[in-house]
């Protein structure tokens, strides 16, 4: 079972799993399908007619309202039918496997499954059990990749920066069960940035951290030297009660990007942050409203880039 | 019964014996002529008859698990898989460590007169690792030694005393070397591909750390310690020394360990989820060469049927462990033809190695030796499927896949209880 | 076989049409590939008022299903309000008329326009729907198993082709 299980025979896109296997040529494909979605955004009716009849389900088996409404967002404006499925209080709690779920959910006539998970590797294990015409869409698994999440970074990257032959990327953050960085990792290195960076106390670095093709820095002022994109990661308060880390004050003035910091980048870098935010923690206000930051733009960006994989997945013979 | 094996392959391990002959057997031994004619003929041409198969690690289910597996199943598994021996861990529901327990398991498996079985006992009590288990009361009712199965003691005087203990009555302890703590929430190598794949991952050091804890214990306390399933470069080396210093250490290794890596993890195979987990490439290639050149004396089967409502999960979820007694006498052919040692070696780590470390009289063919013998057909392919498989266990890596080896017959103190 | 005509003369001849019927409430529409290039044309020869829009049909195929996405698709951008205008939709082939089709559903999510009148450089057999042009440059025939192309050169000259239909 070692073909990549995103890609039909024809090489084309039938689920969306990772960032990591996808070819260059079709990354930027999503990229520019996202953009000529970005522009029915702008429009009075801001909807087309691509998935009408078609029923999107969404799989949350971790609690999520912002990624799951972008989700139901992107697939109203293609005109699908949504159904919010809250696993927590479902079948699932009362012992179901996730293979029973999803084949419950088959038969109720699901054409697109957008599945968040806490275990890494849960929607490879759907793909592998759905029927042909159904598509998985990954909106996160455990630690290991949030492949949107990864597209609409390259994408706001790609918006403010054009060319990524020559950027200096900076992640920042923990790194070890981020699966945003991850995702992020992959299509940086994919589409040919010369120098990704991952900055980091020792115990938030993964041990294959080099294998990814980063650039390991355990300093600030080592990482951010001269970084064009400096990308924020959310530090989750179990951390400080892993043994991981001593306490986010500490956090906070080694590793927070504050406006002193952040004068080590580029004058004209931008700050992102997949979000939902620590103000204080990883970033300080001022950076995070400040003329830098681009995190607003960021969750734009994300319902066409969503409504681009979803109509990438579910089209064609 | 009087049994003539005639014109096959005679491979003897013991002797480095490998040429056509003709194996007599009566009253279940080995003998070098039979007085009068054979009850049955066996037409052995064309295949190799070689000591039956010892594996000192295979889980039969019973007590407890039994919508996993049965004794008869896992017995019939055995037996088609040409194993003669085994040994069974305490891991039971509930654990081995009550003589009662131990006694109806060995009175069950000699009613179903298949396989020899050996209980491994618990080392303490529900394998909790804070009492110590009545080791003379367990051994009295069959243990040949005394095991955690999978489960640490966090504890080290608990160990230490625990290994005092045994080493009074000389009874032998089995212990997977792994640090509670390093391994804690870890369900595959922490390298590469648990990196890429998000996975949670176990350090080679897990195994290390605790290794060098048990060899220093084994150091101070006399106690007869056989590692199991050793699993990182890291740790062979330092078996090879502390073999060299002259400790007295025996050591298994998993036969899925010396094939695979975590590399085949794939995405995400939880067919591929072990305890220890595979490891790199790297180690998995310090593990073949530390069984060719002795450091690790024999391969295991280390069978765990697994149903698929446990396997089918997401792989941090699924229960480890894969199906094993068909699988060990094909893998270990294919892996001895890889490391190009002779039949005679090959079946050796399979055979007369672990005969040792049981401390039983088998793993040879000699006037006198048990009548416990397995005669197969090397080239034959044996495709692994859920049909195939006798065991109730059909969850493996395998699956799917020809491997070469096929049992034609399996002889069990003199009796022929398997043939194809 | 009749030579195919001078591509930039039927843009000229659409231009002296269409000069006739245009007034304070016209604004014109190109359809992406080829109607884009000819809309080019045309909106410079006629100096409208409103800027040239430009639609892709990509998100209003009726072939979804079967084929998938399209490739490439460009942006839409019609950057005057709809409302109200007496609209001229130029394309470079009216064929099957499902382009057409697409076209209008998208050009009504806009918002309603007062009229809308078909422009087309060339126009062939095969209706599949009752779609007409009001304008065409010229009617062609075109042979069984090819397709009518329009093309532009390096040297942005416009030249209708014949090719095998895939």
């Amino acid at each position: 079972m070692q073909r990549n299980p995103q890609l039909n025979a024809k090489g084309e896109l039938q689920h969306l799993l990772s960032v990591e296997g996808l070819p260059r040529e079709l990354i930027v494909q999503i990229l520019d399908t996202a953009e000529s979605f970005a522009g029915v955004t702008e429009r009075d009716i801001k909807k087309v007619p691509l998935l009408r009849g078609k029923s999107v389900f969404n799989l949350f088996f971790e609690g999520s309202t912002r990624t799951r409404t972008t989700f139901e967002i992107a697939a109203k404006r293609l005109s699908a039918d949504v159904i919010n499925l809250n696993v927590a209080a479902s079948s699932t709690a009362k012992g179901e496997s996730l293979l029973d779920t999803v084949a419950n959910l088959s038969a109720m006539q699901a054409d697109i499954f957008v599945v968040r998970h806490g275990s890494s590797g849960a929607p490879y294990l759907i793909a592998r059990h759905v029927k042909p015409h159904e598509h998985v869409i990954n909106a996160g698994d455990g630690r290991h990749a949030h492949p949107t999440q990864g597209l609409l970074d390259l994408y706001t990257i790609r918006h403010y920066k054009r060319d990524f032959s020559r950027l200096t990327v900076a992640i920042v953050g923990d790194v070890l069960h981020s699966r945003v960085a991850r995702s992020l990792i992959h299509g940086l290195t994919t589409l040919g940035a010369p120098e990704v960076r991952v900055i980091g106390p020792q115990t938030l670095i993964p041990a294959g951290a080099a294998a990814l093709g980063v650039r390991v820095c355990h300093s600030m002022k080592e990482g951010l030297k001269d970084a064009d994109v400096v990308v924020m990661l959310r530090l989750q308060n179990e951390r400080m009660s892993g043994a991981l880390l001593p306490s986010a004050q500490e956090f906070n003035k080694h590793y927070g990007l504050t406006a002193d910091k952040l004068a080590l980048a580029r004058p004209d870098a931008i700050v992102m942050h997949p979000g939902p935010m620590n103000r204080g923690v990883e970033i300080d206000s001022g950076v995070a409203d400040g003329p830098h930051s681009v995190i607003l733009p960021q969750v734009t960006f994300g319902i066409a880039v969503r409504m681009a994989v979803m109509s990438m997945v579910a089209g064609g013979g | 019964m009087k049994l003539l094996v005639k014109g096959g392959r005679v491979v003897d391990p013991a002797t480095g014996r490998d040429d056509v002959g003709d194996v007599a057997v009566a009253d279940g031994r080995i003998v070098a002529a039979l007085s009068g004619k054979p009850d049955r003929v066996i037409d052995a041409r064309g295949l190799v008859l070689a000591p039956g198969l010892i594996d000192l690690a295979a889980r039969l289910r019973e007590p407890g698990y039994e919508y996993k597996a049965t004794l008869e199943s896992e017995m019939d598994a055995a037996v088609a898989g040409g194993v003669t021996s085994l040994a069974c861990p305490p891991d039971t529901d509930p654990p081995l460590d009550e003589p009662g327990l131990v006694d109806m398991l060995r009175r069950r498996a000699q009613a179903l007169a298949r396989a020899r079985v050996y209980p491994v006992g618990a080392l303490t009590v529900k394998l909790e690792g804070r009492q110590l288990t009545e080791m003379a009361e367990l051994a009295e009712a069959g243990c040949v030694a005394f095991s955690q199965a999978d489960a640490q003691i966090a504890d080290t005087q608990v160990l230490w005393r625990a290994l005092q203990y045994a080493a009074t009555f000389g009874f032998p302890v089995w212990l997977r070397a792994e640090d509670l703590w390093l391994a804690k929430g870890g369900v595959a190598h922490d390298g590469e591909v648990a990196t890429r794949l998000g996975l949670a991952g176990i350090p080679a050091f897990a195994e290390t750390v605790a290794l060098a804890t048990l060899l220093e214990l084994v150091r101070a306390t006399g106690a007869r310690v056989h590692v199991c399933r050793i699993s990182s470069a890291a740790g062979v080396a330092m078996l090879r020394r502390a073999r060299h210093d002259g400790l007295p250490v025996t050591c298994d290794v998993g036969v899925h360990h010396v094939h695979l890596s975590d590399m085949d993890l794939g995405y995400f195979d939880a067919q591929c989820r072990f305890e220890p987990p595979l490891r790199s490439s790297r180690d998995r290639d310090a593990l073949g060469a530390g069984l060719v050149d002795g450091t690790i004396d024999c391969i295991v089967s280390d069978h765990t049927p697994v149903d698929d409502d446990r396997k089918h999960l997401p792989f941090a979820e699924a229960e480890p462990g894969a199906t094993g007694l068909e699988l060990l006498l094909p893998l270990a052919l294919k892996w001895g033809v890889q490391a190009k040692l002779n039949l005679a070696q090959t079946l050796a780590r399979v055979t007369l190695a672990p005969a040792r470390i049981l401390g039983v009289d088998a793993g040879r063919i000699a006037p006198g030796a048990p009548a416990d013998l397995v005669l197969f057909d090397p080239q034959a392919p044996f495709r692994v499927s859920a049909q195939s498989l006798r065991s109730q266990g059909k969850n493996s890596p395998f699956l799917g896949l020809e491997l070469a080896g096929r049992v034609r017959a399996t002889i069990v103190a003199g009796n022929v209880v398997h043939e194809a | 076989m009749a030579a195919l005509p001078d591509a930039e003369a039927l843009c000229a001849q659409l231009a002296a049409e269409l000069r006739q019927r245009i007034g304070p409430a016209s604004a014109m529409v190109g359809i992406h590939t080829g109607g884009a290039w000819v809309a080019e044309r045309l909106h410079a020869a006629l100096g409208l008022k409103e800027p040239l829009g430009l639609l892709d049909i990509a998100f209003y195929r009726d072939d979804y299903d079967r084929k998938g996405l399209a490739r490439d698709p460009k942006r839409s951008k019609i950057p005057f309000d709809v409302a109200g205008k007496d609209l001229l939709l130029v394309d470079d082939v009216l064929y099957t008329g499902r382009t057409v089709r697409a076209a209008l559903n998208e050009m009504f999510d806009y918002g309603r326009p007062a009229s809308i009148a078909l422009v087309v450089l060339a126009e062939r057999d095969g209706r599949q729907l009752p779609i007409c042009a009001q304008h065409a440059g010229a009617r062609i025939d075109v042979p069984a198993g090819q397709r009518l192309r329009l093309k532009r050169g390096s040297d942005g000259r416009l030249s209708l082709e014949l090719e095998r239909a895939a």
